[in-house]
């Protein structure tokens, strides 16, 4: 039955194309695309502990086709992985090449309905959120239907319902479980017209979804559906920006906490203020038990997640606080809480000088949530797990970041930016290695760029990480040389060596991580070429890390948009 | 195989026969929160500039903060218009309003979380620039940042509002 429908499925969709190819004829519709490929070439180098997959070249691509006229649009996704690059995806293995994702759909007025794939999110995604990263290996997509509706202005309505992909084998695989959802938004400005709109604006929105997956468990009676709710507020003004959201997940034992009947909720309260030259923002939140999957005993947290819990800590841009110690949401129960300006002087200022300078400073905190264990047996607890005192911070801190940034164009071709960090990291929590001892670091960056015509430039970074513990410190230089329009030239070195007696001890040596690129780019087609040694990295996606191995070798990528 | 090859020459043909590219249809947010549709950007028959961006961006902030400095001259020779589409998602896209504001842009700022815009435009990864014409037809585009690639995408508005 497999077989014959996966040899079907070309036939699809040749034939798709073909009716496309007509309706274009007589309407003149549009078919676009991209297309994205990384390749790589493993050497081997046991000094990195690099890993060499037993096929020494590794692919990930992926092309994209949309098909609109009018009012119809369809399109579809063909991936090919012979094999998967090393440490891709977050989740479960991806193999062999297929189409991954197709869809259909058309918008009637004010209807919309899609069949087939989709990515969709009600409110901030704490109930849910079907998305992908694809550079992170995270694609969560609906299989089934969706329907949107703006039945009067300011009224907006969504239904979903379908399956998840689950991973790719030849084409997409789907989960088990079946997700069904609604969501309804209420904008005041729209509905009210144009009387609201000057004074600032108030959405209400309110979601439900369900999740159903049949009880197998020869113990314990498990809830086949499993519901949640989230009620959410956004009121802007011209300079205030206020959002809460709520969630509530009814009971739902899986393998992520320990198969307890202990309900799930999460909090989450933001508020911004914002003028000219002036911007700052505060947040928190706070989740219980909120780890909601398609599949109870799905193998990784990074499959068939229905919600997406987003972190607040800032996501940095720069090498090592990107990749060394990021931070993941922790579904099962964190409290946390956020901070950042954002403030320029103006030119002519004394602080501001002839370009004017800008200063962000932020900081977040995150915390265990404040909880009391109960015995799992016990009858009276009816296997609760805990009971837990909500947006009240435990005593173990997971998680802990103060940074500033000051940047400043100082004469016609210069500009520099200087950072520092200071970072607490429980490792042990957030990368899963139990045992290990919290990370404390401090980082400091300098940015410069300087423009030697009006095309050509040379950007330098250079970053310094220093830890007692972990894998000790770290020094990182780049230069990049860039020709406007079309090529570039970078060099990188990262050089981790010991700044601690403790890690002495463990006999690390000091190793150096060169590499070189170099790059084309012309409209929307771009090509890079890599060529050293990777650092074994962490890419985080909302609640979750991926760890990507050392490696060593020659890689190439290709993106392009048509 | 012969499945692939089939497939790869339907594409292929359809490619080639394709029209000029518009705008396609997404729904965006204003960061007032307000829903708007992609075809309703307009700016009385001058061009667009159509940037995708976001706060965890690097080149993007980059090459944002750069033609600030030169946005008005540009704005008064050609009327050019410039709308940044940032593509934070829930994780970072409350920061989007008070970096805006931070760094003193004038540009039309809208919301992307769930990628619909992105993916209706075929991007990759960000920053990657458009440039509409004033008939809503895409007839440049570039992706990345280099510093300089501004002055080229200008020379293009110029060669597009004839004041070369």
């Amino acid at each position: 039955m497999q077989r014959m429908t996966s040899a079907l499925r070309a036939p699809a969709a040749a034939a798709m194309l073909m009716l496309c190819g007509m309706a274009r004829a007589q309407e003149g519709g549009q078919l676009h695309g991209n297309f994205s490929t990384d390749a790589q070439y493993y050497n081997e180098d046991e000094d990195i502990g690099a890993i060499v997959p037993r096929q020494r070249l590794a692919y990930n691509a992926w092309m994209n086709l949309i098909y609109t006229s009018g009012n119809f649009e369809a399109g579809g996704r063909f991936e090919s992985y012979e094999p998967a690059l090393a440490g891709y995806p977050a989740g479960q293995p991806y193999a062999g090449s297929g189409i991954g994702y197709r869809y259909a759909k058309y918008k009637l007025s004010d209807l919309e309905v899609t069949a087939g794939n989709f990515f969709e999110q009600f409110g901030q995604g704490l109930v849910f959120r079907a998305y992908e990263e694809r550079y992170l290996g995270v694609d969560n997509a609906m299989d089934g239907v969706r329907v949107r509706y703006k039945p009067f202005r300011g009224v907006y309505l969504k239904g979903i319902a379908g399956r998840q992909r689950f991973n790719f084998d030849n084409g997409q695989v789907k989960g088990v479980g079946l997700v069904r959802g609604a969501d309804a938004e209420l904008n005041l400005a729209e509905l009210l017209d144009s009387a609201w709109t000057a004074a600032g604006n108030l959405v209400v929105g309110g979601s439900f979804v369900s999740k159903y997956q049949e009880d197998r468990d020869p113990l314990l009676e498990l809830p086949e559906n499993v519901g949640t709710w989230a009620l959410r507020l956004h009121y802007t003004s011209a300079k205030w920006d206020l959002y809460t959201e709520y969630a509530y997940k009814i009971n739902d034992p899986n393998g992520k906490n320990g198969f307890i009947y202990r309900p799930g909720q999460g909090l989450l309260v933001n508020a911004t203020y914002s003028t000219k030259g002036f911007g700052a923002s505060v947040g928190a939140h706070s989740f219980d038990n909120m780890f909601y999957q398609s599949d109870r005993a799905s193998p990784t947290p990074f499959d068939l997640n229905i919600n997406f819990l987003p972190p607040l800590t800032k996501q940095h841009t720069y090498n090592l606080p990107a990749t060394l110690y990021p931070y993941a949401t922790q579904p099962n129960g964190e409290v946390s809480a956020q901070g950042e300006v954002f403030y320029k002087w103006k030119k002519g200022t004394p602080l501001g000088g002839k370009y004017g300078t800008k200063l962000a400073i932020n900081g977040s905190v995150a915390y265990a949530l404040d909880t009391t264990r109960l015995g799992l047996a016990d009858d009276t607890t009816a296997r609760q797990g805990y009971t837990s005192r909500f947006f009240t911070p435990g005593e173990r801190r997971y998680f802990q970041d103060v940074n500033i940034e000051l940047r400043k164009k100082v004469s016609s071709s210069w500009e520099l930016a200087l950072t520092w960090l200071n970072l607490a990291y429980d490792i042990d929590i957030i990368q899963g290695k139990p045992g290990e001892s919290v990370v404390y670091a401090d980082i400091l960056i300098l940015e410069g760029l300087h423009n030697f015509t009006e095309r050509t430039s040379l950007r330098f970074e250079l970053q310094h990480l220093s830890t007692r513990q972990d894998q000790g410190n770290w020094a990182t230089a780049l230069a990049e040389l860039t020709f406007s329009p079309h090529w570039f030239i970078a060099a990188m070195d990262q050089f981790n060596y010991v700044g601690s007696a403790a890690l002495e001890d463990k006999g690390k040596e000091p190793l150096h991580y060169p590499i070189g690129s170099v790059g084309y780019i012309r409209g929307g087609n771009r090509f890079q070429v890599n060529y050293g040694r990777q650092r074994a990295g962490i890419f985080c996606v909302g609640g979750v890390c991926r760890q990507v191995p050392a490696a060593n070798g020659l890689t190439l990528s290709i993106t392009s948009t048509f | 195989m012969i499945r692939i090859l089939t497939v790869a020459l339907l594409i292929t043909t359809a490619i080639a026969a394709a029209a000029q590219s518009t705008v396609p249809s997404a729904t965006v947010q204003t960061l007032e929160g307000k829903k708007v549709d992609t075809r309703s950007f307009s700016n009385d028959g001058k061009p667009i500039i159509i940037n995708f961006w976001a706060t965890w961006c690097a080149p993007c902030k980059k090459e944002l903060s750069a033609i600030a400095e030169k946005y008005e001259d540009w704005r008064a020779k050609t009327g050019v218009k410039l709308i940044a589409i940032s593509i934070d998602d829930a994780r970072t896209m409350a920061r989007v309003k008070p970096y805006v504001s931070g760094q003193d842009w004038e540009y039309e700022v809208y919301l992307d979380p769930n990628g619909d815009f992105k993916r209706a435009l075929n991007v990759n990864n960000v920053p990657h620039t458009f440039l509409v014409d004033g008939s809503g037809r895409i007839v440049y585009q570039h992706n990345n940042y280099e510093p300089g690639d501004e002055n080229e995408l200008y020379r293009k508005v110029l060669e597009l509002t004839g004041k070369k």
